[in-house]
């Protein structure tokens, strides 16, 4: 799998100056495997990707977390959707009553948005999961409903003997009543076992967490120790706050990690990262 | 034991922040968790017993009814949760393993994740009045 970010901002596209190095564009990440294209969230991220995109591409598949306006609000600037030869498809979290196509209709009308779904030269065709497994191309795909305000997903994505693990946006205290210690009673803990490379939030400082509890975010402290726990290889840091400047997540960074000896990779995920799984 | 769905962790843990007692099994009725005020209802440690399936737990209490007659599994209302998903309610004696008599109201009702996974059943009992 080669996969590159393309916005790993939190909650807001936060284009600042002192924001370049970690970048402003809120979640999205570019899996490719051979002609294989799947596209992890359509925060403002993708509006870039459907630029550089390769135009012999026909299929893309685009896996939403959940509806938050972050993880979506690039979807009507993708450029794709406006092309009649490719087909995307869209998916994301069953809810209980409102069928997914309804949920995204709100965003595709008025006052939010000028170009309807019923517009586009090709619907996208919808798929709702829960707790799914199937398969796009040869990559074995896994989702989970995991802990955060309102129907989320976690995904897992596993080609021969690589996985990738996404959760963007995951309250892990909240998710267990016992973190870090028991695996089985832990959101999220299916999805990122044994993962070459986990994307989780790690949006807070372990202070900032305890006045934001419910928010449905973890800090990266929490972050750290789920890595540890689901023994994955490499934990990229995701969701970065948009108040949080390159030098503040450094120094977050820092602190957290000062006194940690680990046996597993962490990193601040940056916009533009691209890994070979 | 299998990782454990959203829902049943987080009932668990609404369970685990109760005061009062909570009993939380999966669909095919294996006693995955219960909670502190339940451990001292049922006089017992739930880490010294760990999960059991429904026919250890709906005999291991001897349940009875008022007049003392000894209750099947199907009449507990727990049990009528797992076969019906739909919640019930009942009051009975249960012998504690701590050798009390006590009375006890229960009401169960099933877990059913979105859209539409029936994850399990979640009982809220109490200590009721002696009749």
């Amino acid at each position: 799998m080669k996969i590159t970010v393309w916005g790993c901002r939190g909650s807001l596209p936060s284009p600042d100056p002192e924001n370049f190095k970690y970048g402003g564009n809120t979640s999205c990440v570019q899996v490719m495997h051979g002609d294989t294209c799947i596209i992890l969230d359509a925060g403002s991220g993708i509006q870039r990707l459907g630029k550089y995109l390769n135009p012999e591409i026909r299929e893309i598949h685009i896996l939403l977390s959940h509806l938050h306006i972050d993880h979506t609000m690039g979807l009507g600037f993708f450029l794709p959707l406006y092309n009649p030869n490719v087909a995307v498809h869209l998916y994301g979290p069953s809810a209980t009553v409102e069928p997914l196509l309804h949920r995204l209709r709100r965003y595709f009308s008025a006052p939010l948005f000028p170009v309807r779904l019923n517009d586009l030269p090709r619907h996208p065709l919808i798929h709702e999961l829960d707790d799914s497994t199937f398969e796009i191309g040869n990559v074995k795909i896994q989702s989970a409903f995991i802990s955060h305000p309102g129907p989320t997903l976690g995904y897992r994505l596993t080609a021969g003997n690589s996985v990738l693990a996404y959760m963007p946006d995951h309250e892990l205290q909240m998710g267990s009543s016992n973190f870090p210690n028991e695996p089985d009673w832990t959101s999220g803990y299916e999805i990122a076992k044994d993962a070459d490379l986990l994307f989780h939030d790690g949006e807070y400082t372990a202070d900032e967490y305890l006045t934001k509890i419910g928010w449905g975010h973890s800090s990266m402290e929490d972050a750290i120790a789920f890595g540890k726990l689901c023994r994955v290889k490499k934990l990229s840091l995701f969701h970065h706050d948009p108040m949080n400047s390159d030098k503040r997540l450094e120094k977050m960074y820092q602190d957290c990690t000062r006194n940690l000896s680990l046996d597993f990779e962490v990193e601040l995920c940056c916009e533009g990262n691209a890994y070979e799984l | 034991m299998a990782a454990q769905p959203l829902e049943i962790i987080l009932g668990r843990q609404f369970g685990d922040s109760l005061g009062m007692p909570v009993f939380l099994v999966d669909p095919m009725g294996n006693l995955l968790f219960y909670n502190e005020p339940a451990e001292g209802i049922l006089g017992l440690r739930f880490g010294e017993t760990g999960s059991m399936k429904v026919e250890e737990w709906a005999t291991v209490f001897k349940p009875t009814d008022i007049d003392g007659k000894p209750l099947p599994p199907e009449g507990l209302p727990l049990v009528q949760t797992l076969a019906t998903q739909k919640p019930a309610h009942g009051s009975f004696y249960i012998n504690n393993l701590k050798g009390e008599r006590v009375f006890i109201t229960v009401t169960a009702f099933p877990i059913v994740g979105r859209p539409d996974r029936y994850l399990g059943a979640m009982a809220m009992f109490w200590k009721s009045p002696l009749v």
